[in-house]
């Protein structure tokens, strides 16, 4: 990165205007089919060939004007506020990380009394929420033991599907059926667990891939049980300790004496979602402070040397996969009495790509992160909902962003999970420095 | 405990390889109670292998490896750690993103739970630099204190034996000094047995009591550390132009 190098040292213009012009080429190569050309359908239905070298001229040329100011200006500007920031200000920064915690939490809590008649924001403050949990589920597996998990919605599926199927066959009730179907995703979790014990990196990501992709084609399949693509309508909705959000007299409105609304019950299923979200989170970090956890942590930095020291690192993946599992089950339940309505439609990788992205661009292992993740990429796709069609371009220069200017996530530092006395601050970015400096 | 004249580790014709390479070609070693026993050789000459097929990986294809009696040869990596045999491997491998108190927590999986704030007081005293760097991160360890967090990981398992993987690797002359004098001070006041894998020939046989010299996968020389200094072609091999 260039960051290296002096706040006096004069912009080096010849060679700014060098690397916008190989830019702009680069830029040129890229876009003269993409934008200069293109094909339509014309009156005959026959291909009409129109050429728009306007619109590539203008984006070779903001390539160009934004390259060069960017290698003229840029160094200053990170030097100037980024790199350069002295540990107080980055210590008090992390202090600030705990007050954001707990002005994010009280705001998660007051949503439902402050947009009370918004209905839509609910909504969305439900599904932020949801993937919210999904990411703390996920970090179990991927950011505390390090095992990447391209299928995590297969968990999320077993969870919903397992929920919907006991309701409908056995008429359990959501409060019942939530054990259930955290235990059965858990079991799900074990199963994957197992023919993935030896594989690590790139191998694990492709098999979890097939795993999930796996789940949703039987799913998808098994037209007798889970009624293929026509999904399982109908799913029974939770009740208020066996009060349900109806209109009748034993209702929860007629119970307490409030005028019916549809909006109670809505309320309600944002605080089962934060209870069960919060409820991950205070798990999660329980479990970091325990050896299991630290057997976690340690699997993800050197499996051999975990070996080594006496850590049985089959068992401490599989209950990592099982505890991952466990909660996107947990979330997958949640899900399908939300909905009321589950199809495999709704359980496609695209889904695991998203949680993935909200856990990695959160900041591994940080649960702080993945909840601003998650209320950023959610919020954002409902802010430009009328742009959707850029939404993967703004995903991916996100993405390509956070890795050039945040690898290690939005919320990088991980508080150590035990301390003796006072705990000393010190930033990734020094940890990632000494990581590549020292040999191995 | 070991029977008197029984070996703590015993090694018989121990064959191991690397897909369908020979890394060990049959090796004998046998390291008694309260001793120092180095291993040196050259580059690729099998130390290292050797200690890690102690830990079952890669597995001996042929041969027996006992451990107080006990045949180890077939036994999970973890199983063996169980029995109080502690490693500081090859490169430390520490754990970089965690801190040095975790890192010796992990060391500590094998033993009692409460014997945890003891065993940290021990290795703490051993080396104070780790006290004071408690809380940070492994990873910004200079390399000198990451050689003692490796070490003191292995003895947070309270291990009847330790196999050092070239402990004064990449340190100062200062450094390997006191790396080596927390050895000897670990095998005389805690009577700890110690198998010490090293490139550093002329510290290590200095420091051990018996030595071993592997060429090739196979040992071709041992005895005494005194004995193994003076031999022309340990000199020759190891020595020479090293330090003297």
């Amino acid at each position: 990165m260039p960051r290296e190098g002096k706040l006096d040292r004069p912009p080096d213009l010849p060679a700014a205007l060098k690397e916008a012009a190989i830019a702009a080429l680069v830029a040129f190569g890229l876009f003269v089919l993409l934008i200069g050309i293109r094909t339509d359908q014309g009156p005959t239905g026959a291909l009409v060939f129109t050429t728009r070298f306007g619109a590539l001229a203008a984006i070779v040329a903001a390539v160009f004007v934004a390259t060069a100011l960017r290698a003229l200006f840029w160094r200053r500007i990170v030097l100037a506020f980024g790199s350069v920031a002295p540990i107080p200000i980055k210590r008090s920064a992390a202090r600030l990380a705990n007050y954001a915690a707990a002005a994010f939490l009280g705001f998660a809590l007051l949503v439902p009394i402050v947009f009370y008649g918004n209905r839509y924001l609910l909504d969305l403050g439900i599904l932020i929420v949801t993937y919210t949990m999904l990411g703390f589920g996920l970090n179990i597996v991927v950011g505390l033991a390090g095992l990447l998990d391209l299928g995590y919605v297969a968990f999320y599926a077993v969870g919903a599907y397992s929920y919907a199927l006991i309701a409908q066959y056995f008429g359990l009730s959501f409060w019942i059926c939530l054990p259930l179907a955290g235990l059965l995703a858990a079991f799900a979790g074990i199963l994957l667990g197992f023919p993935v014990l030896r594989l690590r990196g790139d191998y694990l990501a492709i098999v979890t891939l097939g795993f999930g992709e796996i789940i949703r084609f039987v799913l998808l399949n098994w037209q007798s049980l889970t009624g293929g693509p026509n999904g399982i309508p109908g799913i029974p909705r939770p009740s208020f300790f066996g009060l349900p959000f109806n209109a009748s007299e034993h209702g929860f409105a007629a119970t307490f004496g409030l005028h019916y609304s549809p909006t109670h019950r809505i309320v309600f299923l944002y605080y089962v979602i934060l209870t069960l979200a919060l409820l991950t989170n205070w798990v999660t970090l329980r479990l970091r402070r325990l050896p299991i956890g630290r057997a976690w942590e340690a699997l993800r930095e050197d499996e051999v040397a975990c070996r080594a020291l006496g850590v049985n690192t089959t068992n401490t993946k599989l209950t990592a996969f099982a505890m991952g599992a466990m909660f996107g089950g947990f979330a997958g339940a949640f899900f399908a009495t939300r909905q009321g309505f589950i199809s495999p439609e709704s359980f496609t990788f695209t889904e695991s790509a998203l949680v993935l992205a909200i856990v990695v661009l959160g900041g591994m292992g940080s649960q702080l992160g993945v909840a601003i993740a998650a209320t950023v990429m959610l919020g954002g796709f409902e802010l430009f909902r009328e742009f959707h069609q850029y939404r993967m371009l703004v995903f991916g220069i996100a993405m390509v962003a956070i890795v050039i200017y945040r690898p290690r996530g939005l919320v990088a530092t991980r508080a150590p999970s035990v301390s003796l006395g006072k705990p000393k601050d010190i930033s990734a970015a020094a940890v990632g420095d000494a990581r590549t400096e020292t040999p191995a | 405990m070991t029977a008197p004249g029984q070996p703590l580790l015993a090694l018989r014709g121990v064959k191991a390889y690397y897909g369908n390479v020979a890394a060990l070609k049959g090796v004998d070693v046998e390291i008694r109670e309260g001793e120092i026993v180095a291993l040196i050789g050259a580059n690729g000459a099998g130390k290292s292998t050797l200690m890690m097929t102690v830990f079952g990986a890669p597995r001996a294809r042929e041969g027996e490896i006992r451990f107080a009696g006990r045949d180890i040869t077939a036994l999970p990596t973890h199983e063996i750690a169980k029995l109080r045999i502690a490693q500081s491997p090859e490169g430390r491998r520490i754990f970089p993103r965690m801190t040095v108190l975790e890192n010796l927590q992990i060391g500590g999986t094998v033993s009692d739970a409460a014997d945890l704030s003891a065993d940290l007081d021990r290795v703490f005293t051993l080396f104070p630099r780790l006290r004071d760097r408690q809380h940070q991160r492994g990873g910004t360890l200079s390399g000198g204190e990451q050689q003692m967090l490796a070490i003191g990981r292995a003895l947070m398992a309270r291990p009847r034996l330790i196999l050092l993987d070239e402990p004064s690797l990449g340190l100062a002359p200062l450094l390997v000094q006191q790396i080596f004098a927390a050895i000897r001070t670990l095998n005389e006041q805690d009577k700890l047995t110690v198998f010490l894998v090293e490139q550093n020939a002329h510290h290590a046989l200095k420091l051990a009591h018996r030595g071993y010299v592997i060429v090739n996968g196979e040992i071709s020389m041992q005895g005494s550390g005194r004995e193994l200094l003076q031999r022309p072609e340990i000199r020759a091999a190891y020595l020479e132009g090293g330090v003297r």
